[in-house]
């Protein structure tokens, strides 16, 4: 992080030699999902909450719960993302096609739980402080 | 999550604590009654939102004559940096179980 690139949000892009179609399935079919998140009781369906299980360790019960927020078929899904206690954050994914493939884009934005309530507002805050912060740890070293 | 991590995280999730802990960054050291001046609200108020940052070691403080003198500690958002760290790699894992996952359904 170096405040060059001031990045909000946690941003993991990668190019896939597959179709968009292909790589939408393994996002939004359960038992193809569960081969490569977690296990989960996921459906394409806003508004329907879910979770990802994965082995509990310290700190955590393995337990992220979700809630999907946003569902265009073979170009973006987004979901809330929340572990106990640490925090919500939103994750949304972006499949771009190209010509060798499709590009895909994972965002992982935080936001604070004290601010749940208001969520685009927090959002906002949280975003804007991440800038902030990061320029404050290029400064730091 | 550690104790101070959730610590950290709750102290920066109030917009006037994040005020004066950038503040406090950007321009060092400062007296309560400077940074009461600022933040426009009331020092007992600032004082309570103070002991919240401390309690998040986000800030330090020392005593001259009178008056006493807060100081940022950017180092405390270490937990901050952490989470991104932490989830980077996860998705990156998790990215190359999904070509993995892909280059099986071809077949």
């Amino acid at each position: 992080m170096t405040d060059t690139a001031p990045t909000r949000t946690l941003v993991i892009e990668r190019e896939m030699p597959y179709p968009p179609e292909k790589i939408w399935r393994a996002l939004t079919e359960g038992p193809l999902l569960a081969q490569w998140m977690m296990d989960n009781d996921f459906q394409p369906v806003v508004g329907h909450n879910f979770t990802f299980r994965a082995t509990p360790m310290p700190n955590w019960n393995g337990i992220v719960e979700c809630e999907v927020l946003r569902v265009e078929s073979n170009q973006s899904l987004s979901y809330r993302w929340g572990v106990g206690g640490a925090g919500e954050w939103v994750v949304t994914l972006t499949l771009t096609p190209t010509l060798a493939g499709t590009h895909l884009r994972m965002e992982q934005s935080g936001f604070l739980p004290d601010q749940s309530a208001a969520f685009q507002g927090a959002q906002y805050g949280w975003n804007k402080f991440i800038g902030n912060l990061e320029r404050v740890i290029g400064e730091v070293g | 999550m550690t104790v101070l991590a959730d610590h950290v995280f709750k102290a920066l999730a109030d917009p006037t604590r994040r005020a004066i802990f950038e503040g406090l960054t950007r321009d060092g050291e400062q007296t309560v009654h400077a940074l009461t001046r600022r933040a426009g609200i009331s020092q007992p108020a600032v004082s309570k939102h103070l002991v919240i940052l401390k309690r998040a070691r986000l800030v330090r403080h020392r005593h001259e004559g009178r008056e006493t003198h807060y100081s940022a500690r950017p180092q405390a958002l270490a937990p901050l940096v952490d989470w991104m760290t932490a989830y980077g790699a996860f998705w990156n894992d998790r990215f190359d179980r999904l070509e993995n996952l892909l280059k099986r359904m071809d077949k």
